[in-house]
């Protein structure tokens, strides 16, 4: 008993190093919170504390004399966020572009998954075409930024493919912005939706087929109410995405504002990081509703 | 399924015109960097290397590159360390708030940029400020880090999760202690995962610009910065074409590579998601 427990000069593995492997071997608690302790600190201590801040910070103010922080709770961000109708507008707006740029994602991804889960009977093929979409995920935001401008831009490619027709593309603007970032988070769409449809047993096409169902009414009547929970899963990002993007309005929107520029305008050139904190508060609430919202559908873990 | 010819290729060009649609901007940036012209101009009148060379000696870019290059490879390390030791902790123990913390690494990618980096700029302002680091390029690594353990995590889990604890316990049995396992039976079989979050993590740090924007001390400029700052700028348009397409073609093998490497669900290529779960 004693020769095996105690580590021998014979032992090729040494020692102290023996010693310190049975002692961890022993203390599953030691081995966890040498594990656990740096990145905890990390992410619960640095970064949701600091998240914490931030929350708090909505609550205070700044002295528009001095542009020093008062650290005193009050509602006046909010209220001014909520009464001043530039604010409001710009809220909405937002809100319509994330609808709008969601819509758009799912019209362009639901065909181009089913064509590749569902119609193409090559494994190839369908391999390539999920590599295709989603290749451009990492292609950059600036470069794809860059890409849509030289696209809407005034005589840019647009325009271009238009003239022959005697039409006049919409410029750089509103229109521009959601269909830069409908381009920009697509393949965030076209994944789950073809996770989705890769799941969905080709028995059920075909029974709905055998009972008579045209191509038409078994899309309706069984892959659509199926692919919910996808389409959820693909909204989330492409709506939470488009609420937090004050980048591609720059490059693409001309003049229109989004509320992430709101936010950004007030850390940076107002200098005024309550209202800022207040104005994040938008989104984070809107994204988190629409998390609890969504739960039900079990797209959380369609993710 | 079966559907009628008609169908099929209805289908068939919408899908296609949908590719299109992702592809013909990225391959209007490629072809335009060859475009003689030195304002914006389409279609291009005349072929040029002219631009790719300005861009390949320009001292912006490059002093950007490097920089860029640092802070992705600074945040790579730190995500791949922080990254192991949570997905091991996950995988190997039971404890209290064990579905918690996948939520918490998610975070930081899930918020908006803008929300992460203000939050940590306010964070770098209380902590690091008053112990002397001033914001900098290693602020810049820190703030990549964080949002880059998500995607370590997510692939060495998975795979952690698929291989179980078996193997460890044999080795164990064998006579070997937990050092010698981990180098030679565990980290052999998360190698390839490991390197696959390590590319994708080093991909959405040189991608960043949002949390750059909060966490960069005066003169650090990361290669997306660049490009924004000159978007602006007059008589930039080619070089910055350049540099984008550029770009473009830089990304695109670290990537494939990165998609080959990591656990794929059998028949089809792990498809990533923005925080790189399959």
């Amino acid at each position: 008993m004693a020769s095996s427990s105690t580590p021998t000069a014979t032992d090729p593995s040494g020692g102290p190093s023996r010693s310190v492997s049975r002692y961890l071997y022993r203390h599953p608690r030691v081995r966890l919170a040498g594990l656990l302790t740096a990145p905890l600190l990390w992410l619960v201590v640095l970064y949701l504390g600091s998240l914490a801040i931030m929350v708090v910070a909505a609550f205070w103010s700044t002295d528009s004399f001095t542009g020093q922080l008062i650290k005193e709770p009050t509602l006046d961000n909010f209220t001014t966020l909520f009464s001043n109708e530039v604010y409001r507008n710009v809220a909405l707006r937002t809100l319509g572009i994330a609808v709008a740029v969601t819509v758009i994602d799912m019209v362009l991804a639901v065909p181009l998954a089913f064509m590749a889960a569902k119609v193409v009977r090559s494994r190839r093929v369908r391999y390539a075409i999920v590599i295709a979409v989603t290749m451009p995920l990492w292609a950059g935001y600036l470069v794809k930024g860059y890409a849509m401008q030289t696209m809407f831009i005034n005589n840019g490619v647009i325009d271009w493919m238009l003239a022959p027709f005697g039409l006049k593309g919409p410029g750089l603007g509103l229109l521009a912005t959601v269909l830069s970032l409908a381009y920009l988070w697509l393949p965030y769409m076209v994944l789950p939706v073809y996770a989705g449809l890769e799941r969905l047993p080709d028995s059920l096409l075909e029974a709905s087929a055998d009972l008579g169902a045209s191509a038409g009414q078994t899309f309706r009547g069984v892959i659509l109410p199926l692919l919910v929970p996808s389409l959820v899963a693909g909204s989330i990002f492409t709506f939470a995405l488009t609420l937090g993007d004050y980048i591609m309005v720059k490059i693409v929107g001309g003049t229109t504002q989004m509320w992430a520029n709101i936010i950004y305008d007030n850390v940076g050139v107002a200098n005024n990081l309550p209202l800022a904190a207040a104005a994040a508060i938008f989104p984070i609430v809107v994204i988190i509703g629409y998390l609890l919202a969504v739960r039900r559908t079990g797209a959380l873990e369609n993710l | 399924m079966t559907l009628s010819r008609r169908a099929r290729w209805i289908l068939g060009i919408v899908s296609a015109a949908v590719l299109a649609f992702i592809y013909v901007p990225l391959v209007v940036v490629v072809v335009n960097s060859f475009n003689s012209s030195k304002v914006f101009s389409w279609p291009p009148t005349s072929f040029t290397l002219e631009w790719w060379q300005k861009a390949a000696t320009n001292e912006g870019v490059r002093s950007a590159l490097v920089t860029s290059i640092k802070a992705a490879t600074g945040a790579t390390i730190i995500a791949i360390l922080l990254g192991v030791m949570i997905s091991f902790a996950v995988s190997r123990f039971r404890f209290f708030g064990r579905e918690t913390i996948s939520f918490v690494v998610i975070l930081p990618i899930a918020l908006p940029g803008i929300i992460t980096g203000i939050a940590l700029n306010s964070a770098f302002n209380t902590v690091l400020v008053p112990l002397g680091v001033s914001f900098g390029l290693f602020t810049v690594i820190l703030g990549h880090a964080t949002f880059c353990i998500v995607v370590v995590f997510n692939n060495v889990l998975a795979r952690l999760r698929r291989t179980g604890s078996s193997l460890e316990e044999a080795a164990m049995d064998l006579g070997a202690g937990p050092f010698q396992t981990f180098r030679d039976v565990t980290f052999p079989s998360v190698r390839s995962a490991l390197v696959a979050g390590a590319l994708l993590a080093f991909a959405l740090s040189f991608d960043e610009i949002v949390v750059t924007s909060f966490t960069a001390g005066p003169g650090i400029e990361t290669l997306p910065q660049w490009i924004f700052n000159n978007l602006f700028r007059p008589n930039q348009g080619p070089i910055i074409n350049a540099v984008a397409a550029a770009l473009l073609v830089a990304f695109i093998l670290p990537v494939y590579l990165a998609m080959r490497m990591s656990d794929g669900p059998g028949r089809v290529p792990q498809v990533p998601d923005r925080s790189g779960r399959t």
